[in-house]
């Protein structure tokens, strides 16, 4: 009988990456409304990290150990998890959405012939029954999906969709080592390293504004440019705007680019894929100007017009230097 | 060195989508398409690699006979080949099934590499190159960034989150997921165009049916819930919206 439900627990370099306890907080959520218990999975060549995780109500720790866990690879630790899932047999396995879990999960998925429900943004779980929501288009619409056959059920949840503060405290979880096999390791990890050349840093920028492909072309990049002037602010931009070389790399705002928190957040011609979104949302005022009313970028805008830019941003250029005198 | 790069064909970006009558899918009447768009950067970074080792680029996609345009554009740009898997019916696989039908269509190709792109525009699973890679039995890399292939190693740079990147050593075979603006991609000439016509495409039926490997169901698609209350200005105006946008930062958000 398949029992429970697991939720990974991810570290790398000696911490707990935080959107775990998110994942934490939807699995419980998840436990309460089947009225099912929850184990926390941690893989590693010991368990010297678990004791950051027992204070969380769960009903146990599994701890997979192996000397070659030490360093991530997806070799072993789709291996290991593998091992973890059959000795447990969940109904549910529970992943936070990380680049970590997007490289190995699919793997221990198609090792029971399925695939991840994946970068989930809500669940509702009634009469024993869970339904997930996931983004299509790129945020464009959403999709309610539940699992089809016979379990276990793998689901990723996007940072952010649980909130770590919601993740239940509990009395002292068990931890319980299982010293799990570990197969071939067909790749060899470096160290992880930053580029050194971050030349501008835009955390500390008050204005922002950031271009989106419906900038269009390089040479128009110039329009957004005096208005950050203007505003005595900076201008960044979304991923395709960096890939075309447009603007260097360390412009990007976004899940691989720099998180910023600005006062102003002007938006130009970005759709807003959470990829982006992930690197703005906390901005004080947002601004979007976007041709599409349905943009998903308005969904988490203070102001919008729906338009074309290249009529608002002359335009708003004016109104600003009007104001300003 | 054979080289195999997995290509979806997606709706085009600047679609304005509206929901089927039976609320599964989109309207799909309405829409062009495109390239999925971390797959262009796959087939750059094939042809890059073709060029200085040598071998062959083969392009393979899954899809209805408009995902022809795709295939051809790729010949156009240089790939050798293609294997187009024809189904009407797969539009809405999951990456399971996908990958299936994907794995089983390039194994007897025996590739030195496989490319694909890190994630599909429409579904977004992020996962269908890695269960490729499981069901061939080889070691994959996902989110690459750069690939340095220039001696008898394959070494490649992940990217990790918050910019960070990792490199890895990798055992060939292998696959590799390929992450936008690992390069820039180039554009088909008019010669290529013409060579393309030469080249060939290889139908083949799926090896599943459709439905077979599925693990999720589809309830119902809509648009999303809005978040937050977005006060939009201007009407469809530009000069008033941005008359009253200039008015609200001052005086209402207080931030110019
Ligand atoms: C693992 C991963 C990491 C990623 N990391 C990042 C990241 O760090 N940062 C990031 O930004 N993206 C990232 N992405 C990419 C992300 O998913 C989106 O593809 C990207 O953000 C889209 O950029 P965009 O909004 O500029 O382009 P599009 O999605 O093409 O949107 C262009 C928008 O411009 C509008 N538009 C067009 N013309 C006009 C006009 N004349 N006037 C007004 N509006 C117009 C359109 O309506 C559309 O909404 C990542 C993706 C993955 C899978
Ligand atoms: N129908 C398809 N035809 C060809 N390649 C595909 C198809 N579906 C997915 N892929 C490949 O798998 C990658 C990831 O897709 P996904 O798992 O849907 O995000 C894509 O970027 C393609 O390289």
């Amino acid at each position: 009988m398949p029992n429970g439900i697991l939720v990974f627990i991810e570290h790398r370099q000696g911490a707990i990456n935080k959107t775990s306890f998110e994942a934490v907080a939807a699995a419980q959520q998840l436990g309460s409304s089947l009225g099912r218990d929850v184990s926390a999975v941690m893989l590693g060549a010991d368990a010297s990290l678990a004791v950051e995780v027992t204070g969380f109500k769960l009903s146990r720790i599994i701890s997979g150990e192996n000397p070659r866990l030490a360093e991530y690879t997806p070799d072993a630790y789709a291996d290991a998890f593998e091992q973890v899932v059959r000795a447990s047999d969940p109904e549910y396995i529970i992943f936070p959405h990380t680049y970590l879990v997007r490289d190995f999960a699919p793997k221990l998925a198609a090792r029971f012939g399925k695939g991840l429900i994946s970068d989930c943004i809500r669940m509702k779980a009634e009469g024993g029954h869970a339904t997930f929501t996931r983004r299509l288009f790129q945020g464009k619409m959403d999709a309610d999906v539940s699992a089809k056959g016979e379990g276990p059920v793998f689901a990723t949840f996007q940072s952010g969709s649980y909130r770590a503060e919601q993740a239940e405290r509990g009395e002292g979880a068990q931890v319980e080592p299982m010293q799990v096999e570990v197969g071939d390791v067909r790749m060899q990890p470096e160290a992880p390293f930053q580029e050194v050349k971050q030349a501008v840093d835009l955390t500390k920028t008050e204005v922002i504004v950031a271009i989106g492909r419906g900038i269009k072309s390089q040479e128009n990049i110039e329009l957004a440019r005096k208005l950050a002037t203007l505003l005595g602010g900076d201008i960044a931009a979304s991923r395709p705007i960096c890939d075309a070389g447009w603007l260097p790399i360390d412009r990007q705002i976004g899940s691989s680019g720099q998180t910023v928190a600005p006062k102003l957040y002007i938006a130009l011609g970005i759709s807003g894929a959470i990829q982006h979104l992930v690197g703005m949302k906390n901005a004080g005022t947002i601004v979007a100007v976007n041709k599409d009313p349905e943009a998903p970028i308005f969904d988490i805008a203070d102001y919008g017009i729906v338009g074309d830019l290249f009529e608002v941003v002359p335009a708003l250029t004016e109104e600003i230097q009007k104001l300003k005198g | 060195m054979k080289i195999v790069v997995l290509m979806k064909q997606v709706p085009n970006k600047d679609a304005v989508m509206r929901v089927r009558a039976d609320e599964k899918w989109i309207e799909e009447g309405d829409l062009s398409f495109e390239v999925n768009e971390s797959d262009g950067y796959a087939l750059e970074e094939a042809l890059r690699l073709k060029e200085k080792k040598g071998g062959e680029v083969i392009v393979c996609a899954l899809g209805p006979q408009r995902v022809k345009a795709v295939i051809k554009d790729a010949l156009a740009r240089g790939a050798d080949r293609a294997i187009h898997v024809v189904a009407d019916d797969f539009g809405q696989a999951g990456p399971f099934a996908a990958a299936k039908v994907l794995a089983e269509a390039v194994r007897e190709e025996q590739p030195d590499l496989v490319l694909a792109g890190l994630q599909s525009d429409d579904h977004g699973y992020g996962q269908t190159g890695v269960i490729v890679a499981e069901l061939l039995g080889l070691p994959h890399a996902t989110i690459v960034i750069d690939v340095d292939y220039s001696g008898e190693q394959l070494r490649v740079k992940r990217e990790l989150e918050s910019g960070w990147y990792q490199w890895y050593t990798m055992q060939t075979p292998a696959l590799l997921t390929i992450q936008s603006g690992i390069s820039q991609i180039r554009y088909a000439t008019l010669k290529g165009i013409m060579a393309a016509k030469k080249k060939e495409i290889r139908e083949v039926q799926p090896a599943i049916a459709a439905g077979e490997g599925e693990f999720q169901t589809v309830e119902r698609i809509y648009l999303p819930l809005k978040q937050k209350q977005t006060q939009f200005l201007g009407d469809g105006d530009a000069k008033r919206g941005a008359a009253q946008l200039a008015d609200k930062l001052r005086n209402e958000a207080r931030v110019i």
